[in-house]
C-alpha cells in the first residue's frame, strides 16, 4: 500500500444557498481543490452524499457531477453510510491510491438540504436510523441522541451546563471561521433558554441544516511535490460499523464502532491520543461530542463534559476540539461533513488555519460518523 | 350443554374529562347537566386508541382469566361497536391476529348502536352451544363522540369488555337470554356524518325504557325468575339516571345494581356499557350469584341474558386489571382544548 | 408505508414474537436469520413476555410529519423481561412517575396513520406496570 496524501482542498461558504443548485455547490467546491492542487487532470472520483434522493429527487450523483465538474468520462460514484458518508468517500479514495488503482483523486462531498420543507428534511435525515423498529415509533435524532445523553447523565453525571459548554466553545470557534453558517458566539444561559427539542436537548445543542459542498485532492504522498497544495499525510484510516438500532448496543452512553475506528486508525498511524494537537469530531449534537472525544481517548471515559466545561478542549486547551466550529456552528450539510472535518485538519496542519490556529499543530484527528454512531470512521493526518 | 363465560376482561382508558369541564366551554350549567344525566365525568380515548386497541387489550384480559385457553381453538370472534375505525375493513381481523386466533375462526363486526356488544356476545354463545365451535369472543367496544355542545358530549365515552364463550371449564353459566327488537328511530348516525343525531326525549320512554323493560320481563318469564333472585344487575348506561331508574321500575334494587352501574364516572360506552358493567359485577360475584344483563341499542333492541356464577370465578378474578380499579386509579384529567384534541374535533390545515 | 410492509411486521408488533437462537438461546426482537453471537442459523419462535424495564427516554418535541398530533411524547428503550431491548414510545404516566427503571409492560396502541384515509398501523407502547 502506498502512503496518501491531501495536496488540494476546496469548501466555500455554507448556509442556506437559496440560489445554489447541489451540482453547483458541489463543483464550486471541487474546482477549488483542484485550482488548490494545481492538478491539470482527476482519474477518479468518491462524493459522500446521503441522500440526495429524499433532499433533491436526485441520485446518480456520480455520473451527474463528474459531468458537471467537466471530468466526464472518469469513475465516479457516491458514497453513503448517512451523516459518515463524507468520510467514508474519504476512505474510498484513500484506498483508491494507496491500492495503486489511481493517482489523483478527488473526494468531495455534498448535502443540499433547502430544497425539502422541516418536515422532509427529518424524514430524510431519519432513514438513518431503523426504519422499523425506531423510525416506526416517531422518534427523531434528536430524540436518539437525547436516549444516549440521559444514559449519559445517569451513568457519569454529565450536566446540561457541560453539554452546553460545547455548544459555546463551537460557536465561539466557528466566529473565527468566516465558512462557518452560524458564525455567532452564544452562551450557556442562552442554549438552556433556547426551545427545548427533545429533553434534554435544546435546538442549540443541535447542528443546523445545511446546505454545503467539500473537495479535496488526494495523491501518492511521494508524487505530492508535483502540486502546489502544501500536502498534508494521511497516516491513519479507521472504519467499524455498529448496530443500526440504539437499542440494540450493550452501552448506551458510549460509542463503540469509534473506538473501534480510533484504535485502528491510532494503529495504523503508530499513534496514540497524547500526539493528537487537535481533532474535528462529529457534533451533530452537543452530547455526541462529549461521548466521542471520550470514545477517541481524548478524554476520560466518562470525562467528555467535564473536559468541555473546564476548556481542556478550547483553543489553547490540552486538546482544542472542534476548531472549525464543529457541525454545531459551522454547519452540517450531512454528506459534506466529513470531507470538510478533513479540510480543517489540512488547514491546520498548514499552518493556515488565522485566529483559529493551534499552536504546533503536527498530527490532526478527524472523527465522523453515520446514525447514532452505527457508522464510524476516523482519520489521523501529519504535516509533512 | 351447559354455555357461558369461559374468560372475562374489560380495559378503559385513563383519560377523563368532567362535566364542569366541558360546560365551560359550551356556556352550559354544570349542575343541571351532572343531576340531569347523574354522571360527573366519562372516560376519553388518548390519540393512540380506537376500538381495535381496547378490544385487544380487552380480549388479552379474557385470556388471562380462561384458564390457558389455546387462541387458536377460538373459531369466531364478534366485535359491536358503532366506532369501527374502518369504514371498510373488519376491526376483527386485526383483534383476532393479535391475539393468536388466525387463521381458522369466524370474525365478523356487528353494528346496532349501544347494542352491538350483547349482540356479538349472543351469537358467540349461539355458536357454541350449536356445537359449531369451541370457544368465541364477544367484544363490545366503542369510541363514541357526541357532537360539540350537545347533551351526547357530555356522556359519550370510551371503554371495551371481552367474553370468551365455551362449555367447560365456566366461571358464568348462561341460564337463558332474550332479545326485544323493534325499529325505533331514536338515534342514528349516515354514512360519512361525523356525529350522530337523536330524538331528544323519544329516546326514552318509547326506546330505552320500553325495549329495556320488555327483554327483561321476557328473560325473566322464560327462566321464571324474579329480580330478588339476582345478587346482580346491570342495564345499559347512557347516562347515570336511565340504568337506575329502569331497574327500579322493574323491581331491582339499588344494591343489586351498584356493581355494575360505572356511567357516573364512565360515561357512556355505548357497546361497552352494559359488558363492562357485566365485567365490574364479575370482578366481586361469588359462587351460586345470579346476574341478570340487559343491553340497549337505539333503533331499538335489548339483549337479556340470566348468569349463573360458578366455584371458578374467585380464581380468576384477579388475573387480569379489574374493571373497577382501571376506572379509579390515577385518571388523568384533561381540558377542553386537550380533549378536543384527542377526538380530532379541531379543524387543522389540510 | 405501504400495508405490505407493515403487514410483515404484524407478529412482532402485534403478538411480539421473537426469534430464540436454538444454539445460544439468546433473543432476537425483531427476529434474524442469522445469530449475531454464534452464527447458528437455527432458531424457534417465542412471544416475548410484555414486561420490561425503562433504560434511558426522551420527550420528543418535534415530532415527524405522522406524529404531529401526538406531540408531545416520549420515546424510551426498554430492557425488556426476556432479554431484547425496545425503542419504544412510553404512555399513560401521571406526574412524576417517568424515570429510569420505571417497569412498564406493553399495551396495543396506535402508532401512527397514514394520514385521514390511509391504513393504520397498530404497534405496542410501554405503560407503567
Amino acid at each position: 500500500m502506498r502512503d496518501v496524501a491531501i495536496v488540494g482542498v476546496g469548501i466555500k461558504k455554507w448556509g442556506e444557498l437559496w440560489e445554489q443548485s447541489l451540482r453547483n455547490i458541489f463543483v464550486d467546491s471541487a474546482l477549488a481543490a483542484i485550482d488548490d492542487a494545481g492538478a491539470n487532470r482527476i482519474d477518479s472520483m468518491y462524493v459522500g452524499c446521503m441522500s440526495g434522493g429524499l433532499f433533491v429527487g436526485q441520485e446518480h450523483l456520480g455520473a451527474l457531477l463528474a459531468d458537471h465538474l467537466g471530468q466526464g468520462p472518469i469513475p465516479g460514484t457516491r458514497v453513503e453510510s448517512a451523516c459518515a458518508s463524507g468520510g467514508v468517500a474519504l476512505r474510498s479514495g484513500l484506498l483508491e491510491v494507496a491500492s495503486g488503482a489511481s493517482d489523483i483523486v478527488l473526494v468531495g462531498g455534498v448535502e443540499k438540504m433547502t430544497d425539502v420543507s422541516g418536515d422532509e428534511a427529518t424524514y430524510a435525515l431519519a432513514t438513518a436510523s431503523d426504519q422499523e423498529w425506531e423510525a416506526f415509533n416517531g422518534v427523531t435524532f434528536p430524540g436518539l441522541y437525547a436516549m444516549m445523553a440521559v444514559a449519559h447523565m445517569h451513568k457519569y453525571g454529565t450536566t446540561r451546563e457541560q453539554m452546553a459548554a460545547v455548544a459555546v466553545k463551537n460557536h465561539f470557534n466557528g466566529s473565527l471561521n468566516p465558512l462557518a453558517q452560524y458564525p455567532h458566539p452564544t452562551t450557556v444561559e442562552a442554549v438552556l433558554g433556547s426551545v427545548l427539542v427533545a429533553d434534554p436537548l435544546h435546538i442549540l445543542d443541535c447542528s443546523p441544516i445545511t446546505d454545503g459542498a467539500a473537495a479535496l485532492i488526494l495523491c501518492p504522498a511521494d508524487k505530492a511535490a508535483e502540486f502546489s497544495g502544501t500536502p498534508v499525510r494521511i497516516i491513519g484510516s479507521g472504519f467499524s460499523t455498529d448496530t443500526i438500532a440504539l437499542h440494540s448496543r450493550a452501552d448506551l452512553s458510549s460509542l463503540d464502532a469509534v473506538t473501534r475506528a480510533a484504535q485502528k486508525a491510532y494503529e495504523m498511524a503508530g499513534k496514540s491520543p497524547a500526539d493528537i494537537d487537535l481533532c474535528e469530531v462529529h457534533d451533530c449534537f452537543t452530547i455526541a461530542e462529549i461521548m466521542a472525544t471520550e470514545a477517541l481517548g481524548l478524554v476520560e471515559i466518562g470525562q467528555g463534559g467535564k473536559a468541555a466545561e473546564a476548556g481542556e478542549t478550547a483553543i489553547g486547551g490540552r486538546i482544542p476540539i472542534n476548531t472549525s466550529g464543529g457541525l454545531k456552528s459551522k454547519g452540517h450539510p450531512v454528506g459534506a461533513t466529513g470531507v470538510a472535518q478533513a479540510i480543517e485538519a489540512v488547514e491546520q496542519l498548514r499552518g493556515g488555519a488565522g485566529e483559529r490556529q493551534v499552536e504546533d499543530a503536527r498530527v490532526a484527528m478527524v472523527q465522523n460518523m453515520g446514525g447514532t454512531g452505527a457508522s464510524a470512521v476516523v482519520h489521523i493526518m501529519e504535516a509533512m | 350443554m351447559n354455555v357461558g363465560i369461559v374468560g372475562y376482561g374489560a380495559y378503559l382508558p385513563k383519560h377523563r374529562i368532567k362535566v364542569e369541564e366541558i360546560a365551560r366551554v359550551w356556556g352550559a350549567d354544570a349542575p343541571s347537566y351532572k343531576k340531569g344525566l347523574g354522571l360527573r365525568e366519562k372516560s376519553v380515548p388518548a390519540l393512540d386508541q380506537d376500538v381495535i386497541t381496547m378490544s385487544v387489550e380487552a380480549a388479552r384480559n379474557a385470556l388471562a382469566r380462561s384458564g390457558g385457553v389455546d387462541p387458536r381453538e377460538i373459531g369466531a370472534l364478534y366485535i359491536g361497536s358503532e366506532s369501527h375505525p374502518y369504514a371498510v375493513k373488519p376491526s376483527g381481523t386485526i383483534v383476532s391476529e393479535a391475539i393468536g386466533a388466525t387463521p381458522a375462526i369466524h370474525v365478523a363486526d356487528f353494528e346496532f348502536a349501544c347494542k352491538a356488544g350483547s349482540e356479538g356476545m349472543f351469537v358467540a354463545h349461539g355458536l357454541v352451544k350449536a356445537g359449531l365451535i369451541k370457544y368465541g369472543i364477544g367484544i363490545g367496544a366503542d369510541t363514541s363522540q357526541g357532537a360539540p355542545g350537545d347533551a351526547l358530549e357530555y356522556s359519550a365515552a370510551a371503554g371495551a369488555a371481552a367474553f370468551l364463550f365455551g362449555s367447560d371449564n365456566l366461571l358464568a353459566r348462561i341460564e337463558h337470554t332474550f332479545s326485544y327488537t323493534s325499529d325505533t328511530p331514536d338515534f342514528w348516525r349516515r354514512e360519512y356524518m361525523h356525529y350522530p343525531q337523536h330524538a331528544g326525549r323519544y329516546t326514552g320512554e318509547p326506546a330505552y325504557f320500553k325495549h329495556t323493560i320488555g327483554a327483561t320481563e321476557g328473560v325473566l318469564e322464560r327462566s321464571g325468575m324474579k329480580p330478588s333472585d339476582f345478587q346482580f344487575a346491570v342495564f345499559h348506561q347512557p347516562n347515570g339516571k336511565f340504568p337506575m331508574r329502569v331497574g327500579k321500575m322493574l323491581g331491582f334494587s339499588h344494591e343489586q345494581m351498584e356493581a355494575g352501574w360505572l356511567s357516573p364516572t364512565l360515561g357512556n360506552t355505548y357497546s361497552g356499557a352494559s359488558p363492562i358493567g357485566l365485567s365490574a359485577i364479575l370482578d366481586v360475584a361469588k359462587p351460586g350469584d345470579k346476574i341478570l344483563m340487559c343491553s340497549y341499542g337505539s333503533g331499538s333492541g335489548s339483549d337479556s341474558f340470566v348468569f349463573t356464577v360458578t366455584e371458578r370465578i374467585t380464581e380468576v378474578q384477579g388475573l387480569a386489571p379489574k374493571t373497577r380499579y382501571m376506572l379509579e386509579h390515577e385518571p388523568i384529567y384533561l381540558a377542553y382544548g386537550e380533549y378536543a384534541k384527542f377526538r380530532r374535533k379541531i379543524r387543522k390545515a389540510e | 408505508m405501504s400495508s405490505a410492509r407493515a403487514w410483515r411486521e404484524y407478529p412482532q408488533r402485534y403478538r411480539y414474537e421473537a426469534a430464540v437462537c436454538d444454539q445460544c438461546a439468546k433473543w432476537f426482537f425483531p427476529p434474524r436469520l442469522v445469530c449475531d453471537a454464534c452464527g447458528c442459523r437455527e432458531f424457534t419462535t417465542k412471544a416475548m413476555r410484555r414486561t420490561g424495564k425503562v433504560l434511558t427516554y426522551t420527550v420528543i418535541r418535534v415530532p415527524p410529519a405522522p406524529f404531529k398530533d401526538q406531540a408531545p411524547y416520549v420515546v424510551a428503550i426498554v430492557q425488556m423481561d426476556d432479554g431484547p431491548r425496545l425503542n419504544v414510545q412510553v404512555t399513560d404516566f401521571v406526574d412524576g412517575q417517568l424515570k429510569i427503571g420505571l417497569p412498564v409492560s406493553l399495551e396495543f396502541r396506535k402508532i401512527y396513520e397514514e394520514g385521514e384515509a390511509g391504513i393504520i398501523n397498530y404497534g405496542y407502547k410501554a405503560v407503567p406496570v
